[in-house]
């Protein structure tokens, strides 16, 4: 993908990508943090503005492109993945966003989400998870916990939620990441790097809704207790956690397990991350550690470099062209068998 | 055409065959799934295209991919219908029923008339094959053909015999057994075989043998015509005299996928067709696949809703997005087209209408689908409609479809059905040059620039695409407020805004050629139609015409907005008859539309009209 500027060379700033449209989210909403990492990035990235499309479902967080001074697209619930990857497919050069939710990307979506993954159409997908409907005000989500109450559930779910990061691994997305709404710089990095991704980027952002679902994250990502509660993925770097940098996570030979370092168990009994791995069977192992078992894995699970969907597509007609040269309306009426009437 | 349906008549035994000229004849192949019926029945339309005979094919075929041989499901029949005169249908009634084994002949000769001639098979004639299509006994032998002229041919034996010298294995040999029928066929119409061997050659290049084998078998067909002294005739039909031109034979569906690749050339923007496959639309797809050196991207979505929103997503990025479906398909699609509706894109739905609800009857042909194209989405949601009247007419409706969809800045909705998209004609080629213009102008300037800005005449609001600097905005299924773009819940905005895209497919009746009527302006009865059934009215009408009968009709190709002076028309007229292969959908629409007592003829059979079930009907209001 080449993102060219419009030569001007005007350097951006995260005004630039503010809309003149009011924000219309809960006050104390998660959305509005990911909004404020997002403008923040994109300036960053080197791609001047009119290159940017966000394309939404339904939903509270699909909203986000009227927020977003770029071109967008608010389409219909479940379905943004379908239509940005026609415009995908069209402009190789824009650098395409899909901004969705629990619901939308995983409930009535989650066929196309499936489909835009396994195809790696180079388009970026920010998933925000809250583990509820907002919009609808409260019913349970495709990713609320077994046995959760909510107003369609009244004594308890009796679905298995499903976990997103597993699913975007199963469907060998090439890259996969996870971060949450408040932590703030981490969710920045995770979005300039799927920003500069060539390829399917799927981002996991675990988003509060302060109305509905308060406080779901807290138990693992909350201020006091995320450091021992959750782990950050880093490439090539040992999986440590703890506040006192004390814990880590090891592979006993069939499954990860939780240790403590000292006692003769020491860094280099670690798992060492690598994104890179072509086989998705260790970040998935990783993708299914959750509270109160393991700590909550944040960060990029998987990045591998795949030909793209939109890529691939445009290579075939330019092969055709090279091959058969430019397609001759004329000549291709007159194809097939003909005959003359006088 | 029944008064020009030939007779063949048998005339006495002379040392050689004489050559009897017809005007018009209707061969009917029927076999089992597997017998290569549509194949056989294509060669000899391609044959009968080239000798210049005018003509109008109807495959009929199984949905089953192999329905069990032998069962009267699994048969598959190719009718064509040839002529020195116009030729508007694929006859009513075989003249000649090549039937491949006892489920074939059950199936068909209820169709065949007194006096038609049978060529049977008679080595599929076993006890076992007679049993599965429910014979008692054997026809051949019972007496109940003798209204018929039938010929018992071994062609299982003779193709055997013909390849006897050919290396390969008895099951691939019985299998040239459509050729060599081919070959006696071709030879009873006086065809040349070079085409069709030339077409042998190249199909199986990969595969001498097969390729030989076929030959020969096609060879020993023709030959076995001259020497069996079983036929005293044989026929010529003599070329047809139709407009001077260059011609070639074209389906529905080729001509719809030509028309597309047509407007993206005449726009000067690439074609991006997006479709799941579904009989009988999948053909354009694959016709389509195999021309991106005309920049065409298909993409085989997961599913209708993708591929209608990928179509979108194409056109908002710039390309002419297009979609093909049939109608189980356009029921998914439907929430998608309305977001089309509410975004102002343009782009192209194509639905190759087919027999029923639901999954319905996925193969055989009907025209329900008129009013789910109309109103068969949430709310007022106004799209253009079109509807192709002939195969090759399709390739100048979609054209039509995208010179309006990107006029008007909306999606239309293009309604072929089964019986066009596989049925053939020859197609007088069109010079590019007067192919019609599309004009594209993409909004670029900033200064001023809303998304919902309309232009005056046409109400279509700026084409502005992704990537061009200064025009970032915001579209979607919201209501929008007027001009801006913005969401906008005000009441009064809202009705503006249903208003304004209401008039905005309005106006296209001015941008559309008016109606013009076969026959007199005025008069007794008028019939009116759209679509797929234009060739049968069309005969229907002129033979009464020629009867000297107060009776003419017009043909719908535009079904919304309708032409201007369609009303005016009607109300010249004392009786409106309506045929359609549906309950009286278009009947319902001018009865409401222009409070005429139109009379709706239904036929729901899976099956076109019979010239001679219009002919019956409007004699029936006269």
């Amino acid at each position: 993908m080449t993102l060219e500027g419009n030569g001007q060379g005007v350097k951006l700033t995260k005004k630039d990508f503010v809309s003149d449209q009011e924000v219309r989210w809960c006050p104390g909403c998660g959305d509005y943090a990911i909004l404020a990492q997002m403008q923040k990035v994109l300036p960053e990235l080197g791609i001047p503005r009119e290159k940017f499309v966000f394309v939404s479902g339904i939903g509270c967080s699909s909203r986000f492109p009227y927020y977003m001074n770029t071109y967008g697209f608010h389409g219909i619930h479940g379905r943004a993945p379908a239509i940005a990857t026609g415009i995908k497919v069209c402009n190789p050069d824009l650098s395409v966003w899909v901004v969705t939710g629990d619901g939308d990307g995983l409930s009535i979506g989650g066929n196309h989400l499936l489909h835009v993954m396994r195809r790696n159409v180079d388009i970026k997908i920010v998933l925000f998870n809250n583990r509820i409907y907002g919009l609808t005000k409260g019913q349970y989500s495709p990713t609320s916990e077994f046995g959760k109450k909510t107003k369609s559930s009244p004594m308890g779910t009796v679905e298995a939620p499903v976990n997103p990061i597993c699913l975007a691994l199963a469907a060998e997305a090439t890259f996969v990441a996870r971060s949450v709404d408040r932590h703030t710089d981490h969710l920045a990095y995770v979005l300039e790097r799927a920003a500069r991704h060539k390829g399917v980027a799927f981002v996991e952002v675990f988003q509060n809704c302060n109305i509905f679902n308060d406080g779901a994250f807290e138990p693992f990502a909350g201020r006091p207790v995320k450091d021992d509660r959750m782990v950050v993925l880093e490439h090539g770097k040992p999986l440590i956690f703890g506040k006192n940098h004390d814990k880590g996570i090891r592979w006993n030979g069939t499954t990860l397990e939780v240790v403590t370092l000292g006692n003769g168990i020491t860094e280099s009994d670690l798992l060492v991350h690598d994104e890179k791995r072509p086989d998705p069977a260790l970040a998935f192992l990783l993708a299914r550690m959750d509270y109160p078992e393991y700590p909550v894995p944040v960060g990029v699970f998987r990045a591998v470099e795949k030909p793209t969907y939109d890529e691939l597509v445009n290579a075939q007609i330019e092969t055709a062209i090279a091959e058969r040269g430019r397609g001759d309306l004329e000549k291709l009426l007159r194809s097939g068998d003909l005959w003359v009437i006088e | 055409m029944t008064e020009q349906t030939s007779t063949l008549t048998t005339i006495e035994p002379e040392a050689r065959p004489q050559i009897v000229e017809l005007e018009t004849v209707t061969v009917r192949f029927a076999g089992d799934s597997g017998d290569g019926i549509q194949l056989t029945g294509t060669l000899f339309t391609n044959v009968t295209a080239l000798v210049g005979n005018d003509l109008g094919t109807f495959p009929d075929y199984p949905a089953e991919i192999r329905a069990p041989a032998g069962t009267l499901p699994g048969v598959s029949a190719y009718q064509i219908c040839f002529s020195s005169q116009d030729v508007r249908t694929p006859g009513d009634q075989p003249d000649v029923l090549v039937a491949f084994n006892p489920a074939a002949l059950k199936v068909h000769l209820p169709d065949l008339p007194e006096g038609g001639m049978i060529l049977v098979n008679v080595d599929a004639f076993t006890e076992y094959n007679l049993k599965k299509a429910g014979y008692t006994s054997n026809p051949l032998e019972d007496g109940s053909l003798a209204k018929y002229r039938v010929y018992k041919i071994p062609m299982t034996t003779a193709t055997l015999n013909a390849l006897r010298e050919i290396d390969l294995p008895a099951k691939d040999k019985e299998r040239c057994k459509n050729f060599w029928a081919l070959g006696l066929v071709y030879w009873l119409f006086d065809r040349p075989l070079e085409p069709t061997l030339r077409w042998i050659e190249t199909r199986f290049r990969k595969n001498p043998a097969i390729a030989q084998a076929n030959a020969t078998a096609l060879r020993a067909g023709y030959a076995y015509g001259d020497a069996a002294e079983m036929f005293t005739v044989h026929y010529r039909v003599r070329r047809a005299q139709i407009a001077p031109g260059v011609y070639r034979k074209i389906t529905g569906n080729e001509a719809l996928a030509l028309g597309l690749i047509a407007a993206s050339q005449l726009a000067g923007r690439p074609l991006f067709y997006a479709s799941y496959p579904i009989t009988p639309a999948s053909d354009i797809l694959h016709e389509l696949a195999v021309h991106k050196n005309f920049g065409v991207r298909t993409f085989q979505a997961e599913d209708e809703i993708a591929a209608m929103c990928a179509a979108i997503g194409a056109a908002f990025a710039g390309y002419l997005g297009a979609t093909g479906t049939s109608g189980p398909g356009m029921c998914l699609k439907s929430e998608a087209i309305n977001l089309a509706v509410m975004v102002e894109l343009p782009v192209v739905i194509c639905d190759i209408q087919r027999a029923g609800p639901s999954t319905g009857m996925p193969t055989k042909t009907e025209q329900g689908d008129l009013l789910q194209a109309l109103f068969g989405r949430n709310s007022e949601s106004p799209v253009a409609v079109v509807a192709p009247a002939t195969p090759a007419d399709c390739f100048f409706m979609a054209i039509e479809a995208f010179r309006i969809a990107i006029k008007y800045m909306t999606p239309v909705i293009l309604l072929s059905d089964g019986y066009l998209a596989n049925g053939a004609e020859p197609w007088r080629l069109p010079s590019v040059e007067e192919l019609p213009k599309i004009e594209i102008r993409f909004r670029t300037d900033p200064n001023g620039f809303f998304p919902y800005l309309r232009d005056p005449e046409t109400l279509a609001r700026p084409w502005a695409i992704p990537g061009t600097p200064g025009l970032e905005h915001r579209i979607g299924g919201l209501e929008k407020q007027h001009i801006t773009g913005n969401v906008s819940y005000d009441p009064k905005n809202h009705e503006l805004m249903v208003k304004l895209r209401a008039e905005k497919i309005a106006r296209i009746a001015d941008d559309i050629p008016p109606l013009e009527v076969f026959g007199e302006p005025e008069g007794k009865v008028l019939v009116v139609g759209w679509g797929s059934t234009y060739g049968a009215i069309t005969s229907a009408v002129e033979h009464w015409q020629k009867k000297g009968a107060s009776v003419s009709s017009i043909h719908l190709r535009y079904l919304n907005p309708f032409p201007h002076n369609l009303g005016e028309i009607l109300h010249r007229f004392e009786k409106i008859l309506v045929p359609e292969l549906n309950l009286g959908q278009l009947a319902l629409l001018l009865r409401g539309r222009y409070l005429v007592d139109a009379i709706p003829f239904s036929k729901v059979q899976g099956r076109p009209f019979k010239i001679s079930e219009i002919i019956d009907r409007i004699g029936e209001l006269l």
